[in-house]
């Protein structure tokens, strides 16, 4: 029954959304009446695919195996947890995930936005109808989440042990609410572009949206790469696998994209380009769900293929690409020219901000596909991976913050007063770092010891807009820019101090044996058997001790039986000075010794520190200026009484 | 000097095509030797490949091939795609289902004759992968 009542909401949002669409097209000039049923019906819409998506989680909590999708992912065994999980962790739920949110936010902008033109408004609704639309058919034509399985079987087929963690609960939804919270620029790009309102306005009401999607974006990116990172027992935390990219690439865009947002919104300027990069954001998020979902690219993320699937998204993907730059092109005329500006400014800084970052952006796009584009062109196959991307984007990257040393602290439009002083404390704490590491550390690679030198200088490079102002009455959306820019600054530190001073050994053993790895000296006890809800595990004795303090790691590599498969749990010491990191590997048959693998990364943990710091800048920002528009609505309301 | 509206939105849109021109490029000039190609034992044997340059080994692990250096954690192998065959040595925890007689994916360079890998992928679930080469895979280092 709950699964035929979930089909039942899919037809009927998919048909709200078809009549949202007429509605909102047919809108014209007609007054408030017609926008306030397509407003209803955007509700509507949302609401029901609020409703599939509950009976899916439904279906996968109580495990019913009479639907084809539960038999295939889960299993009557898994701990709770990932019952509910599950529901997103296969291809159909997770394409329902992001149908429902994309239905959810357009009901979300049918709700509360009032800042917009009336006409604006209602071609925005209709785009995002068009989208969902789009995903609907996806989901009732070729990826059904409610299909039924007859007979049913005993027992599922279980879900994969690598997503068989409490992260599967986190990241996957963080992500998509942020991938599908960049349809509303979208969208609301595709509403002014088409009623030629490009303006200031719509920037406002623009920015919350992108301010939203991006900290989910980065809290989602930050959260998958810390999973990947003690999951997979690799000791990395980035291997520029393609579906990390394709959360990278809107997050690149989505960045850029805010920062043209504020010369939008606060100096007029950039219009033309902050519509293309509002069109782009959302366009990679598309393109990072077809490179996921069409399992055309080799990824851990890859579920089941189907090449049906991933033609019918191509033709999606291209059908609202194509139509959104289409009306770029012919709208981008009419687009009014922004205030002008000096190129020694803010707006000139925020400019070279977000060339760099589509560049790197770029870089990752082509490398991401070069390999799908070379077999089409010469049949060969080949892989583009960390060398690549390493060599081409680290050094931009660090471009970037180089950049950050000094944009921030400029003025909009001119700046002639004397800039030296606002630049000397990060530039002179960068070239100290870099001294120093030169110095100390004649061994590191350049990139790691820029890296060091930069998000050194970036310390207090980012926290200089605060400086000479009060800080009670500075504005929380600039305490917002300079948290996140610190986050930023922390997590290239992060990411220089683990490339240039991590320390591993790799060893065989036999339990009383001492390792040494950086400055700890690991004592390798014993292999214990173990027994877990579904699985068994062999465990390792690590005693880990440095100076005084002595600890113990335990390392296991688990056997899942539902399906049958094998993973490294790696055990994670951290201390305030970074992580010792233990995976256990197989035994020798012969000898009878243990393969162990041990990590010493001093200060890894600040990339996620960084990252998480990012995530709060922009939340600072977002409430900033949700609770300044709504002071000024006061305000207005006041004068107009 | 401010610069006027009309020139101010041509230079824009010439820096961005000028970033776009010089990100093609970059790619082109970064993916010239680091994109690594899949080859197979009789790639090498036929001599089609460059010593020293990055490249993913598809193949078989013969049988009875697999041996332990005395340092216990190095590992040299025999891959085969039943043209031709090449040593392998690596040294790291080898994918969980790495064995002989299955497929194998090691990514690394060639070097006098000896595939040197510095990644081993396995084959590790076929229904979470695509159906690339050997089944393709999850790395492991």
């Amino acid at each position: 029954m709950i699964a035929e009542a979930g089909l039942a909401a899919l037809w009927l949002g998919a048909a709200l959304a078809a009549l949202q669409l007429g509605l909102a097209l047919g809108l014209g000039g007609a007054g408030d009446r017609q926008l306030g049923a397509v407003r209803a019906v955007a509700v509507g819409q949302g609401a029901l695919s609020l409703i599939a998506f509950a009976a899916l989680v439904a279906l996968f909590v109580r495990t019913d195996l009479s639907v084809l999708l539960v038999a295939e992912n889960s299993h009557a065994d898994k701990p709770w947890l990932y019952k509910f999980a599950g529901t997103w962790g296969n291809h159909e739920g997770s394409m329902l995930l992001w149908v429902t949110v994309l239905a959810l936010a357009g009901a979300v902008v049918a709700l509360f936005e009032r800042r917009l033109e009336e006409r604006t408004l209602g071609m925005s609704l209709a785009a995002q109808a068009a989208l969902s639309l789009g995903f609907f058919a996806f989901l009732l034509a070729a990826s059904n989440p409610f299909e039924r399985f007859d007979p049913a079987p005993l027992a599922g087929r279980g879900l994969n042990p690598l997503l068989q963690d409490p992260g599967l609960a986190f990241h996957p939804p963080t992500l998509y609410l942020g991938y599908v919270g960049l349809s509303v620029a979208f969208s609301l790009a595709v509403g002014a572009l088409v009623t030629r309102e490009v303006g200031p306005a719509l920037a406002r009401a623009m920015r919350p949206w992108v301010l939203a999607a991006w900290i989910l974006l980065t809290l989602g990116i930050t959260a998958g790469s810390y999973w990947a990172y003690y999951e997979l027992g690799w000791g990395g935390w980035w291997f520029w696998d393609p579906v990390e990219n394709a959360s990278l690439m809107p997050w690149l865009a989505a960045t850029a994209l805010l920062h043209s947002l504020n010369v939008l919104a606060s100096r007029g300027g950039l219009r033309a380009w902050t519509m293309m990069l509002a069109l782009i954001a959302f366009s990679m998020s598309m393109a990072g769900t077809f490179l996921v979902r069409s399992g055309i690219l080799t990824s851990v993320h890859a579920f089941a293929v189907d090449p049906a699937r991933g033609t019918f998204i191509l033709v999606l993907l291209t059908l609202y690409i194509g139509a959104a730059l289409t009306l770029f092109a012919l709208r981008i005329a009419t687009v009014r020219e922004g205030a002008p500006f000096e190129i020694v400014s803010r707006e000139g800084a925020l400019v070279a901000n977000n060339l760099l970052l589509s560049v790197i952006l770029g870089i990752v796009f082509f490398g991401t596909l070069y390999p799908l584009i070379a077999e089409a062109v010469t049949g060969e196959k080949l892989s583009v991976g960390p060398p690549y991307f390493d060599a081409v984007a680290s050094p931009l990257a660090l471009g970037l913050g180089a950049l950050m040393l000094i944009g921030p602290q400029l003025r909009w439009r001119r700046d002639s007063l004397p800039i030296f002083p606002r630049l000397a404390p990060g530039l002179v704490v960068a070239l100290a770092v870099l001294v120093a590491t030169i110095l100390l550390a004649p061994t590191i690679g350049l990139l790691p010891r820029l890296g060091l030198a930069i998000g050194a200088g970036l310390v207090p490079a980012s926290l200089m807009p605060l400086i000479g102002r009060s800080l009670r009455r500075t504005p929380l959306a600039t305490w917002g820019m300079c948290v996140a820019h610190l986050g930023l600054a922390v997590a290239i530190l992060g990411m220089a101090s683990d490339s240039a001073f991590t320390r591993e050994k790799l060893a065989s053993a036999v339990p009383g044996e001492r390792l040494e790895v950086g400055p700890w000296l690991v004592e390798f006890r014993s292999v214990v058997p173990l027994a877990g809800p579904n699985w068994t595990a062999l465990e390792a004795e690590l005693r880990a001790s440095r100076g005084g303090g002595a600890t113990v790691l335990k390392p296991q590599s688990r056997f899942f039986t539902e399906p049958p498969t094998t993973t490294n749990e790696a055990a994670i010491e951290t201390d305030w000075n970074g992580q010792l990191y233990a995976v256990l590997g197989a035994q020798d048959a012969e000898t009878g010794r243990w393969l162990v693998r041990l990590w010493w990364k001093p200060f890894v943990t600040l990339i996620w520190l960084g990252g998480m710091l990012i995530a709060l800048g922009g939340t600072l920002a977002l409430i900033g200026r949700a609770w300044r528009a709504r002071a000024t609505r006061r305000r207005f309301e006041e004068a107009e009484w | 000097m401010i610069v006027r509206p009309k020139h101010q939105r041509l230079i824009l849109l010439v820096l961005a095509l000028a970033a776009m021109l010089g990100a093609v490029l970059l790619a082109m000039w970064g993916l010239q030797d680091r994109a690594a190609f899949f080859v197979t034992p009789s790639d090498i044997a036929a001599g089609r490949i460059q010593p020293g340059k990055a490249m993913r080994l598809g193949g078989m692990v013969v049988d009875n091939s697999l041996s332990r250096e005395p340092d216990g954690v190095t590992i040299r192998f025999t891959v085969s795609d039943t043209k031709a065959t090449i040593p392998v040595r690596y040294r790291g925890i080898t994918p969980d289902l790495f064995r002989e007689g299955s497929g194998v994916v090691a990514e690394g360079r060639v070097e006098d004759g000896l595939f040197v890998a510095d990644t081993i992928l396995a084959k590790h679930d076929e229904r979470y992968m695509p159906p690339q080469m050997a089944g393709a895979a999850v790395p492991a280092r």
